[in-house]
């Protein structure tokens, strides 16, 4: 073992927003699918959500983001050998954007 | 006769290792060891390799069985067809022919401070441990050293760093124990701790004594986090 073990990892901050983003893809998306992408265009329910569920798809949005993010970084890491200090910037990085994407969609 | 195809290097005579081709009689009731012990005794008694009890629950005699961690004590020629390949552990450097160096995993073993940490004056009595309690840790307790689970790890073949799957499974043995009051954290919540572990579960499927490793690591990690964000609480 080397003394750098020893420092201060970010990785328990990213592995929370990957292990949520895990559950949240896992339960709510299907669902978020079948009413936003099947249902609604079919005129099945009611149309007029309350203004706060954009608020929810945006969390819901940024944690699945991260879970992707995070999964590619260490898919790349271990495939290509790409060191870490380049993936993460680039895939929470992606992440970041997509959700400043959402944000200026649904905002 | 079942043909065992055996990794051998010999330091000073192969420049690196070479395979050699060794004729065992058919025994249903014999495993790889047997085989091996039979090339020892009755054909090439150069070649080498670790064992011990014949039973899996020493460690010592995991090699790679066609490819796959295996205890060679415990695996059998009559499951194979064809020829049996045995190699060194992979992962591991090779010290000659079967045997690798452990002293890396030794000190990965005693980096996690594996042993009951408590403060204070010394217990006047025994300390009683309820059979949930003892529950609790005893799966962890199983853990034999054989390494078949850091041979199986692709993050510890890419990273020799990575303190691994039977460290931080032991870690978690006392850990979980009632008696214990250490705190491991700063060893564990690393990159090259848990955090390193991208939980393929090749350590859980290799384990010969279903300690699974991967479920270890997988709760540290929930416990890592949440002190990371909650640094006062204690799970």
């Amino acid at each position: 073992m080397t003394t750098k073990a020893k420092r201060r990892t970010p990785e328990p901050y990213l592995w929370l927003l990957f292990s949520g983003g895990g559950v949240i893809a896992a339960l709510v998306l299907p669902v978020l699918v079948l009413i936003f992408g099947v249902l609604a265009p079919l005129g099945i329910g009611d149309p007029a959500f309350p203004s706060w569920t954009r608020w929810i798809l945006l969390i819901v949005v940024f944690l699945c983001l991260a879970h992707a993010a995070h999964r590619i970084r260490f898919t790349l890491a271990e495939t290509l050998r790409l060191p870490h200090r380049l993936l993460a910037p680039v895939a929470y990085g992606l992440a970041l954007a997509g959700t400043v994407v959402a944000v200026i969609a649904l905002v | 006769m079942t043909v065992l195809e055996v990794s051998r290097y010999r330091p000073g005579i192969d420049a690196e290792p070479v395979f050699q081709r060794y004729e065992v009689p058919d025994n249903d009731d014999w495993a790889v060891l047997d085989g091996l012990n039979y090339v020892k005794d009755s054909v090439d008694g150069t070649l080498s390799f670790r064992w011990s009890c014949r039973m899996g629950i020493c460690g010592s005699c995991g090699m790679t069985v066609n490819g796959e961690p295996r205890l060679t004590c415990g695996t059998f020629l009559a499951d194979y067809d064809g020829v049996v390949r045995v190699e060194p552990l992979h992962g591991f450097p090779v010290i000659r022919d079967l045997v690798v160096d452990i002293e890396p995993f030794l000190e990965k073993l005693s980096s996690v401070s594996p042993w009951l940490i408590r403060s204070g004056e010394d217990p006047a009595s025994e300390f009683a441990q309820t059979p949930a309690q003892l529950e609790a840790y005893k799966q962890y307790s199983m853990c034999i050293n054989c390494m078949l689970c850091y041979s199986a790890c692709p993050v510890y073949v890419l990273d020799p760093d990575f303190l691994g799957p039977a460290a931080i499974a032991l870690a978690q043995r006392y850990n979980l124990d009632s008696r214990d009051e250490g705190d491991r954290f700063d060893v564990l919540s690393t990159d090259e701790g848990v955090w390193g572990c991208t939980f393929v579960g090749e350590c859980t499927s290799a384990c010969p004594k279903h300690v699974d490793p991967a479920e270890a690591i997988q709760r540290y990690k929930l416990t890592a986090a949440v002190r990371s964000v909650l640094p006062w609480v204690r799970l």
